[in-house]
């Protein structure tokens, strides 16, 4: 059932989400500290559990990738509702200041991702692109789960 | 007659706030992606012209309404507030890690740790030197500004721990908003110059610019198949920003400048 894949997405976000709340309180910050990677690493798990034991029907998943799906556009709506004339605005410090970190950490990215040798990407990586990308073709055809031995009863 | 029509539609819109949003972002994107395809020949990826496009609207927008939150701030199209929120970006993102490879993302675990720790410290001094340069020389307000440079939330979380004053956080923010806009633009065009084309480099990528909201608009720009990657290590960095920002950073700025 599609609503069990989303059930089961919100699930993971709203306890990855409070654990994050725990952990800024416990570290005396302000903040929610990893709160969405809480998540995100409790829906992977979700994922391996649920594919081992062969439950990971093709509702389920659509029911996740339709919002794995619907990111870009969410990030275009974002994108519309930035404070962009604060940031044309903001005089020379702001634009310094900004323009400075980037470019050393963008450096520092080049550095880093040769220190740690490049990683192939296999199919896989191919339909999790196509699927962040929106393509439905591409999540309706995919082969359930990476277990095809599937448990019955 | 016309006036009607159009009080009509705006009325719908309003009312509708939401799936107005579904409607407008859909209508940009089919516009990015024709533009893409018949305009670079598919050279420029289609979500990163609609990226920038919501951007050029956000800064209209800004000028149209006086208001901090771009088009959202326009009644007839409140529903992108919404659909850009934090809570739909959060949900979003945690879906994308339904495509994670595992094995890839635990190899790159220590890399991932390294660029968080780079991530906050450089910015940090990028900012803390520009401040110094302007004229600044109160620990405060050095900090503040150079905690802007880390993100646009630990700036006035660490300046309103400290006692910043107001003038110096709204720089602060600005600093911050900045670097993210520059992030979602900036990284479509270096990510070959960089080796932005593996999970690996989307973990180191995502430690080090942080930003979330730059960091999502950004790798969407650039390859969606590494956003679960880069969102993965740029969750964990606002809070690392906003735990040592207002305490060992602000601790060694007031060491520093007495």
């Amino acid at each position: 059932m599609i609503v069990l894949g989303v059930g089961l997405l919100a699930t993971c976000t709203l306890i990855g989400v409070y654990l994050g709340d725990l952990l800024g309180i416990a570290l005396g910050v302000k903040a929610n500290v990893g709160g969405v990677g809480i998540a995100m690493i409790l829906l992977i798990a979700a994922r391996v559990w649920l594919d081992r034991r062969g439950r990971l029907s093709k509702g389920v998943k659509f029911g996740v990738e339709f919002w794995a799906g619907m990111y870009i556009p969410i990030v275009v709506a974002m994108a519309a509702q930035q404070n962009v004339v604060a940031a044309l605005t903001g005089g020379p410090i702001v634009i310094i200041a900004a323009v400075g970190s980037l470019v050393l950490c963008f450096g520092a990215v080049a550095i880093l991702s040769r220190f740690g040798g490049r990683s192939a990407l296999g199919p896989e990586a191919a339909h999790a692109g196509s699927v962040i990308e929106g393509e439905a073709d591409d999540i309706a055809a995919a082969p359930v789960g990476h277990n095809t031995a599937r448990r019955e009863g | 007659m016309l006036h009607d029509i159009w009080h009509g539609i705006e009325h719908v819109f309003i009312e509708q706030s939401l799936v107005a949003a579904f409607a407008v972002v859909g209508g940009l994107i089919l516009v990015s992606n024709l533009a893409a395809k018949r305009l670079t020949n598919g050279r420029v990826h289609g979500s990163a012209i609609a990226i920038v496009l919501g951007l050029v609207l956000a800064y209209f927008g800004g000028l149209y309404t006086g208001g901090k939150k771009g088009v959202a701030d326009i009644p007839a199209l409140a529903g992108i507030g919404l659909m850009g929120g934090a809570m739909l970006r959060d949900f979003a993102i945690v879906a994308t890690a339904f495509e994670v490879d595992v094995i890839e993302a635990r190899r790159a675990g220590l890399l991932g740790v390294l660029a968080l720790a780079l991530g906050t410290i450089l910015p940090f001094i990028v900012g803390t030197l520009t401040a110094v340069a302007f004229g600044y020389h109160d620990a405060v307000s050095i900090t503040t500004i150079g905690a802007g440079a880390i993100t646009y939330i630990v700036g006035p979380v660490t300046g309103a721990a400290i006692g910043a004053d107001s003038t110096v956080m709204a720089l602060s923010i600005a600093t911050g908003v900045t670097k993210a806009v520059m992030v979602m633009v900036g990284t479509p065009l270096v990510a070959k110059l960089i080796g932005l084309d593996n999970p690996r480099s989307a973990m180191a990528y995502g430690g080090l610019m942080g930003t979330v909201s730059g960091v999502a608009g950004g790798l969407a720009a650039t390859d969606p198949k590494l956003v679960p990657y880069g969102a993965l290590t740029a969750t964990f960095h606002t809070g690392i920003g906003c735990l040592v920002g207002p305490s060992i950073f602000f601790l060694t700025v007031r060491a520093l400048v007495g």
